[in-house]
């Protein structure tokens, strides 16, 4: 287990490879689609961000609210590859570093991760209970009016991640589901009902 | 005639909403037992086991299975000899999931408009099916859908020809493009005939069925069997990190259909197979 603290530096990205699984403490941003339209646009016309992301990881996620005398609701990934038109620019000009989500990214990010040196991380999508009581604080930082899509500034101890896409390009699916398939995939391989006939 | 109170029927689906966004059913349970020990990759049974601790720790504790509480599905099964009374069924609905998800500290994931996109603050509204059956129940089913599963979803309209061979085929490239991003081990819900919007409305249905069960015809049965026999030869995997388990199930539905059609509707489930009945 490689335990690590944010915020990141290319020292420690590039010792984790896909499929390693990291345990993480320090600071997550959270943030998903109408946050990340909201940087992009703000950033675009020049205006000032409300956070600085030099080093920074963002967590994908819209948790629920927090009921009385807790820190968080439950808080699980949200599909990532929805934020991936946003990243590059958030990658090449903000200086975010790190993701946490699930899913696939397009050949765009995965191009950008290599390129500056970032990272994307998996967590377990749909564990949200477990993955809450790894919060020990959250508070709103910016645009409290999109609600659960507003950007948390959160703190975590020991959030349980795996490597999804390492500053190589490697994808921990890509490998892992290799070991286990025994047909032929459907997509992309140009099969039609028409030529299978 | 037999009368029911809107209020009973808004205090109902309150109740159902925090239910099905905080417990699993016993069939679910059973199924994962099952995938648990039929999973060959280690971190694949990792993955399986740690949705179960999460499962057990929402029943437990009250708190979410998952943050998507998703958009409100409501299904109902109203007996011809109901009478609605006190008011209007649909807002009765609708005041109770904006109760249950205040009341349950549900996340409120539904814009009033697709373009504009405001939250309505509330969860509401409900999408609702209403079928009249015989005799003087209503049954209320509260289904919540996440939108990582929905959005894997999909509909194609077949031709005739393309047969069962057809089938199979968009079944697996809906559920290999679907890949992790609707969180795996997933539940497969697939309506056979019917038109375009039948055949979308059987697949939701299909999910409501207990794990394990299969169709009662036996050359519906059979194909289920076949496809999840495909799905979990793709290595997906739970959580789609590799592994045997990529489907807890498949459930197919079927509706008589047009000489000229075939449609095909597969609406992805992801492993929170979340749904909680009433009767009233």
């Amino acid at each position: 287990m490689n335990r690590i603290k944010t915020p990141l530096d290319f020292e420690t990205i590039r010792k984790l490879k896909a499929g390693d699984q990291v345990s993480l403490s320090g600071v997550l941003f959270t943030g998903r689609d109408a946050a990340h339209k909201r940087l992009v646009d703000t950033y675009l016309a020049g205006q000032e961000l409300p956070v600085d992301l030099r080093g920074q990881v963002i967590y994908y996620v819209g948790p629920c609210p927090a009921k009385p005398g807790k820190v968080i609701g439950s808080a699980g990934p949200t599909t990532s590859i929805r934020m991936d038109p946003y990243t590059p620019l958030l990658v090449r000009e903000l200086g975010l570093r790190g993701m946490i989500g699930k899913g696939h990214r397009s050949q765009k990010v995965v191009d950008v991760i290599k390129e500056e040196g970032a990272i994307y991380f998996l967590t377990i999508g749909g564990a949200a209970a477990l993955l809450a009581q790894r919060i020990k604080k959250a508070e709103v930082v910016a645009y409290p009016e999109f609600g659960p899509e507003a950007i948390y500034r959160l703190e975590v101890e020991d959030f349980p991640l795996i490597v999804g896409v390492d500053s190589d390009g490697r994808s921990a699916y890509d490998e892992g589901q290799s070991k286990y398939r025994l047909i032929h995939s459907v997509v992309g391989s140009g099969e039609t009902l028409e030529n299978r006939r | 005639m037999k009368e029911i109170h809107v209020k009973d029927i808004t205090e109902t689906v309150e109740k159902l909403c925090i239910e099905a966004c905080t417990t699993l059913g016993n069939d679910w349970w059973q199924t994962m037992d099952k995938a648990v020990s039929q999973e060959e990759s280690t971190l694949g049974k990792d993955m399986l086991g740690i949705i179960r601790e999460n499962a057990k720790l929402a029943a437990s504790t009250g708190e979410p299975i998952c943050q998507d509480t998703g958009t409100a599905v409501i299904f109902l099964e109203m007996g011809q000899e109901v009478r609605i009374a006190g008011g209007n069924l649909y807002h009765a609905i609708n005041e109770g999931v904006h109760r249950g998800y205040t009341n349950g500290y549900l996340r409120k994931s539904v814009v009033s408009d697709p373009l504009i996109r405001k939250n309505t603050g509330d969860n509401t509204p409900a999408i609702i099916h209403v079928d009249i059956v015989s005799g003087s129940d209503l049954k209320i089913t509260v289904a919540p859908k996440g939108a990582g599963s929905e959005n894997s979803s999909g509909l194609k309209m077949l031709k005739p020809a393309d047969g069962e061979d057809g089938v199979i085929q968009f079944v697996m490239e809906v559920v290999e493009a679907a890949g992790p991003n609707a969180c795996p081990p997933v539940v497969v819900g697939v309506g056979l005939g019917g038109n375009l919007e039948k055949s979308a409305i059987l697949a939701k249905r299909s999910l409501l069925r207990p794990l394990g069960k299969r169709h009662p015809q036996p050359h519906i049965a059979k194909l289920e069997e076949e496809i999840l026999r495909r799905i979990n030869s793709t290595g997906i995997g739970p959580q789609g990190l590799g592994g045997r388990i990529t489907a807890l199930d498949v459930h197919i539905e079927t509706y008589p259909t047009h000489i000229a059609s075939l449609p095909v509707a597969v609406n992805i489930q992801c492993h929170a197979s979340r749904h909680a009945e009433a009767v009233l």
